[in-house]
């Protein structure tokens, strides 16, 4: 007699394509189900309940925000946010990519550049970005830099250590086959150890937005003028929550369509790396 | 020969070699002349030294003290004049296979040399793989091939760029005896063709035999003038060393009597603890085996 596995419990499980797509949708709907009835017991109790609005006037405030111009400034307030944030997300997040590449590609190849400059790069690492917020403040003033500062002390670190790291993974024998085949030591970086930490500095990028939306928003909401960040932590004043809610639920999108675009990159242009994992 | 004639002849020249980790002795005293075109096999019990060995004439560690020729240039570093196919980690897994038999070439000139001769270079490298029998496998990586293409690969990567001498590590270690037993073949048929100077580093005695026009044992099981003891710090030297008969190459030669033979004698005196002989009465019949005993060693 053959078996049959379980469709969903025990380690033998096998659950088929439409019951995983199923599972994945399960938290998601009761979420909503349980926010519904969570929020229309409470105003029914009172109509003026700013805890947990209902999803008409989150789509009306949200509705306000991003097709309305702000009577005040002129501007689409959405818009204005969102491109706030992702220009110093991106810059501060590019930037930490770009260096923390550069340098861990030489401290993972060159000795003599590791036993300088680590113990001091795990020194700096050490250090909560957030606790030297303020001096970035003063040394940077309050203006874009030192956000965009505060992301790149906060993600260069360790994005340099993942590389270097991955640089020493990378077999002595491949290095030593280099050279057997005459490579100089620029080749040797350039042609055979950059192209092969390359996913790997998108696998650390997308495991460092985190932190980069964390530090963002922590610098938006003490000095700015504009952001998601800012928005949120103005509109708290007034217990906005039909504002703030759906901002977060934004942050959230902007944060997926990211990390598919990294992992669609991944899987097209890298598609050895995803293989020879294995 | 003497070992001054051979200094000059030969194509790899070990003198007095050492190699040391710490306080462990590895190599000790290794005096070995290899003459161009020949396939040295090197086997011996499991960490006696031989892939160190094969690691010191790589130039991928140094030796502790003692004279490594390399075509009569002193050995440095890892560079072109010596090539190496390994059991694994041979090919880089972001290139195609074309592109890693190109690597050599490419490497080899600088940015204007290597887009003007794109086209010389491709052919060559597909003259390679065709001789591989890889042509239909040019585009693919190395993650989609079998461990016996890969292998194949490897070599015509290290080939392309003709150096003195290929060093092959236990290059045959990972594949099932099927593909192994082709890839022995395989390797003959090209040293015949091309007529390039193996290295050639494996436990496996039947391979040593098969594919070798010399065998070198490597063993720490030896006694010499410095006495017994513990005390006597002793690392694995070659015990010994003799021609090979190259006949018809047939796998069938495995199945001699004599191929029999031959192993059963190299196992007693490389691989038995207990057999123990004299530093001055190894068995060293091949006509470019030299050696230099200092005085403490000769007594009995």
């Amino acid at each position: 007699m053959s078996a049959t596995p379980p469709k969903f419990l025990g380690i033998h499980a096998t659950p088929p394509k439409w019951l995983r797509w199923l599972l994945h949708l399960i938290p998601f709907v009761l979420l909503i189900i349980v926010y519904g009835i969570a929020s229309d017991l409470r105003h029914r109790e009172n109509p003026a309940d700013k805890l947990l609005p209902p999803a008409a006037k989150m789509y009306e405030a949200m509705r306000q925000a991003a097709f309305e111009e702000n009577v005040r400034t002129g501007k689409y307030q959405l818009w204005t946010d969102t491109g706030a944030s992702l220009r110093r997300i991106g810059i501060g997040l590019g930037a930490s990519a770009c260096c923390g590449l550069l340098c861990g590609l030489i401290l993972g190849l060159f000795v003599g550049m590791e036993q300088l400059v680590l113990p001091f790069l795990t020194f700096v690492s050490i250090i909560p970005p957030l606790a030297v917020l303020p001096i970035l403040f003063i040394v940077f003033g309050v203006d874009e830099l030192a956000k965009v500062m505060l992301i790149f002390i906060g993600t260069f670190p360790l994005i340099t250590r993942d590389i270097q790291l991955t640089v020493k993974r990378i077999p002595r024998e491949q290095i030593i086959k280099a050279c057997t085949l005459g490579a100089s030591q620029f080749s040797l970086a350039w042609r055979i150890v950059l192209p092969q930490i390359m996913p790997r500095l998108i696998e650390t990028v997308r495991m460092s937005m985190g932190p980069a939306w964390l530090f963002l928003i922590a610098a938006e909401a003490i000095a700015a003028t504009s952001g998601l960040g800012y928005r949120i932590f103005l509109v708290r004043r007034y217990l906005a929550m039909e504002l703030i809610i759906p901002y977060v639920l934004w942050i959230v999108l902007i944060g997926a369509i990211v990390d598919f675009g990294l992992r669609l990159i991944l899987r097209t242009r890298y598609a050895w790396y995803l293989q020879a994992q294995e | 020969m003497n070992p001054d004639e051979l200094r000059r002849t030969s194509c790899l020249f070990l003198q007095d070699v050492y190699k040391s980790y710490g306080s462990k002795l590895v190599l000790d005293d290794i005096d070995l002349a290899v003459a161009a075109g020949e396939i040295v096999t090197v086997v011996g019990p499991s960490g006696c030294g031989k892939s160190t060995l094969l690691r010191l004439i790589l130039g991928q560690e140094l030796h502790s003290s003692g004279t490594v020729l390399v075509d009569g240039q002193p050995c440095g570093f890892a560079d072109r004049s010596r090539g190496i196919v390994y059991q694994k980690y041979s090919l880089y897994p972001h290139l195609n296979v074309l592109d890693n038999v190109l690597l050599g070439l490419r490497l080899s000139c600088g940015v204007f040399e290597r887009w003007r001769r794109r086209k010389a270079f491709e052919d060559e490298a597909m003259t390679y793989l065709a001789r591989m029998g890889l042509q239909e496998h040019a585009r693919k990586y190395p993650h989609e091939l079998s461990g016996g293409m890969r292998q194949r690969v490897a070599i015509a990567q290290s080939l392309i760029i003709k150096p003195k001498i290929l060093l092959m590590d236990e290059p045959f270690g990972a594949l099932d005896p099927g593909s192994r037993e082709n890839m022995q073949i395989f390797l003959l048929e090209l040293w015949e063709e091309f007529g390039m100077t193996i290295f050639f580093v494996t436990h496996d005695l039947e391979e040593a035999v098969f594919l070798g026009t010399r065998i070198i044992v490597l063993s720490q099981h030896y006694t010499d003038g410095r006495g017994n003891d513990g005390e006597v710090r002793r690392g694995a030297r070659i015990v010994s060393d003799r021609a090979l008969p190259k006949e018809a190459q047939s796998t069938l030669v495995k199945t001699a009597a004599r191929f029999g033979e031959l192993i059963q004698q190299i196992r007693q005196e490389g691989f038995d603890p207990k057999y123990l002989r004299h530093a001055g009465s190894f068995d060293l019949t091949h006509p470019h085996s030299f050696q230099t005993l200092r005085k403490e060693e000769c007594g009995q």
